[in-house]
């Protein structure tokens, strides 16, 4: 069986399209990157609707915790401080179970069993809380001087956020919320191995790699291979938050602007 | 455990959930939440000890020693974790088998790799095929205290060098002026120097750290995830005396509660180290304090 062949069959095996069967053995370099290159659709799908559904919301928490209102507050706190203090890992699990808990009362919850909503959910929330902390950072330290500015221009409400606040707290937060999207696509990995179920063992990219790696027992091809994919993923997003980044500062001087710099990803 | 706990279906809620509770399979999720405290006990000491390796080696002038160093921090950069998880545990598995293969049986003749096999001479198998469970257990537990020291030893490694490039040059050329060899510069003036640096980036790193213990039931060790599923599980009243539903989500909700009064408590007590350690230190935090005082 040629390269290309494989590619046919297992290329969009991950979403249920080509060969039903897994390969068994004989397995050729060319399956293990095919197959774990299809899991990688499922990894770029949590990373993308979490984070594009995340922004909004961490938005959202990032002024509740700066707001006056102590409910608005309290809430905004307590909604970070659940999702950062607790591992991510027991958050799927408790998520997996209340969903298969709460499907007994109503059929509604039928779908949030399965991984593409119930984990969406759980990462859309983890990610909020994270970038609502970086936002709130973000938004204390917006320069005294530019509220005054736009006080003195007679800017107030929404204007003044839209056209002020918001880009500045967008600008001062960028880098450390590129890094937070790198970790956020990193922490996709762990969806199949928290309670969510594989059906019809359609999986992530980690979920083919360790396939392979306990069939053959030789983690040293399927590993890597998956690690090359996540620098791959890593290396776009870095190039496209550089983008937007550029973007955000273009009215600053050159010499001024705030560079990318990158962290160690880390667990959460 | 309790002396009334002998019929429990005569008993009333709160007795009923004292006797249930205190089941001897209860006892052994109570034991592995000492477990996953032990490994954060042995762990951190030993990441702190890979990541200062790392971190002496990426700065030392020895080219080789250098590579070795720079590359132990970047290779972990840009994968996920969990994947070096599942990576690390067969592959120290494998290659302590096949040094002891090597050692132990030097006239075997046939491949180790026979397709889909690895294969070791009987001698070599670890743990030994006829050795007790406790043994298979702590071998186990070995493998994922050493896989976890490795990869935080690489996040370690990360900010102790940033922390040694923090130590202002200043004290370093110094210490040079007065004579000072490589090795005295480094043990006398650097490292007692740089604690402070690290400090922040460590206890985030603490932080991980906890939050990165449920992975042990990733790499086979019966921990506290382990056990929630399995004593969640519906129970039927045929096979236990205390029959009960699904209620693994409240076994999970428990873990999680446990889990963020940990990390809550740590953070109060790094709080108050990072107090005293930059007590009269020059830094702004420092000048902050003499200033408040």
């Amino acid at each position: 069986m040629s390269c290309w062949e494989t590619l046919l069959d297992y290329g969009l095996r991950s979403i249920g399209i080509g060969e039903r069967l897994l390969p068994r053995e004989d397995f050729t370099i060319c399956q293990q990157v095919v197959l774990i290159g299809s899991g990688m659709i499922w990894n770029v799908y949590f990373g993308l609707v979490a984070m594009l559904s995340g922004f909004f919301l961490a938005t959202a928490v990032a002024l509740g915790k700066t707001a006056r209102n102590p409910l608005a507050r309290k809430s905004s706190e307590w909604f970070i401080f659940i999702f950062r203090g607790s591992p991510l890992f027991i958050q799927f699990f408790f998520a997996y179970f209340a969903f298969l808990s709460l499907k007994s009362v109503s059929p509604v919850f039928d779908p949030f069993t399965s991984a593409w909503l119930g984990a969406a959910i759980v990462l859309f929330l983890n990610t909020a809380a994270y970038s609502g902390e970086i936002f709130y950072g973000a938004l204390q330290s917006i320069p005294k001087g530019d509220m005054e500015a736009a006080d003195a221009y007679g800017f107030s409400g929404w204007t003044r956020f839209r056209k002020i606040t918001w880009p500045t707290m967008l600008r001062l937060a960028w880098p450390a919320y590129t890094n937070e999207s790198i970790f956020l696509f990193h922490a996709t990995t762990l969806v199949y191995f928290s309670g969510f179920p594989a059906w019809q063992q359609r999986g992530d990219a980690l979920y083919y790699a360790s396939y392979f790696a306990d069939k053959t027992f030789n983690p040293f091809v399927p590993y890597p291979i998956l690690a090359g994919y996540f620098i791959l993923v890593t290396l776009i997003l870095i190039s496209v938050f550089g983008l937007i980044n550029r973007h955000l500062n273009r009215h600053l001087p050159q010499n001024t602007r705030s560079r990318l710099k990158m962290r160690m990803p880390l667990i959460r | 455990m309790f002396d009334f706990c002998t019929d429990p279906d005569t008993l009333s809620d709160l007795a009923w959930m004292a006797c249930y509770l205190t089941t001897g399979k209860h006892m052994a999720i109570y034991w592995s939440v000492l477990t996953v405290l032990l490994l954060l006990a042995i762990t951190a000491p030993a990441a702190l000890a890979f990541g200062f390796a790392g971190a002496s080696a990426a700065r030392s002038s020895f080219l080789p020693l250098q590579l070795l160093g720079r590359g132990y921090v970047a290779v972990v950069r840009g994968v996920p974790d969990i994947a070096f998880f599942l990576f690390f545990v067969i592959a120290l598995d494998q290659f302590f088998e096949w040094i002891r293969h090597e050692v132990k049986c030097p006239d075997w003749d046939q491949p180790i790799r026979q397709g889909n096999d690895f294969v070791v001479c009987e001698a070599a198998k670890l743990p030994l095929g006829n050795s007790a469970q406790w043994v298979h257990e702590t071998y186990g537990f070995f493998l994922a205290v050493l896989t976890f020291a490795i990869v935080f030893g690489a996040f370690a490694a990360n900010v102790l060098y940033g922390a040694m490039r923090a130590v202002p040059r200043a004290q370093m050329e110094t210490a040079e002026a007065y004579g000072m060899s490589q090795r005295q510069c480094f043990w006398r003036i650097l490292v007692p120097q740089m604690w402070v640096f690290a400090l922040p980036g460590l206890s985030n790193l603490w932080m991980v750290l906890i939050k990165a213990t449920p992975l042990l039931f990733l790499l086979g060790v019966e921990d506290i995830v382990y056990w929630a599923r399995e004593l969640g599980g519906a129970k039927t009243a045929r096979f236990t005396d205390y029959p009960h539903g699904d209620w693994r989500m409240w076994y999970f909700l428990a873990l999680l509660v446990f889990y963020l009064a940990f990390t809550r408590v740590s953070e109060l007590v790094l709080d108050r180290i990072m107090t005293r350690l930059t007590k009269g230190q020059a830094t702004t935090a420092g000048e902050a304090q003499r200033k408040a005082a």
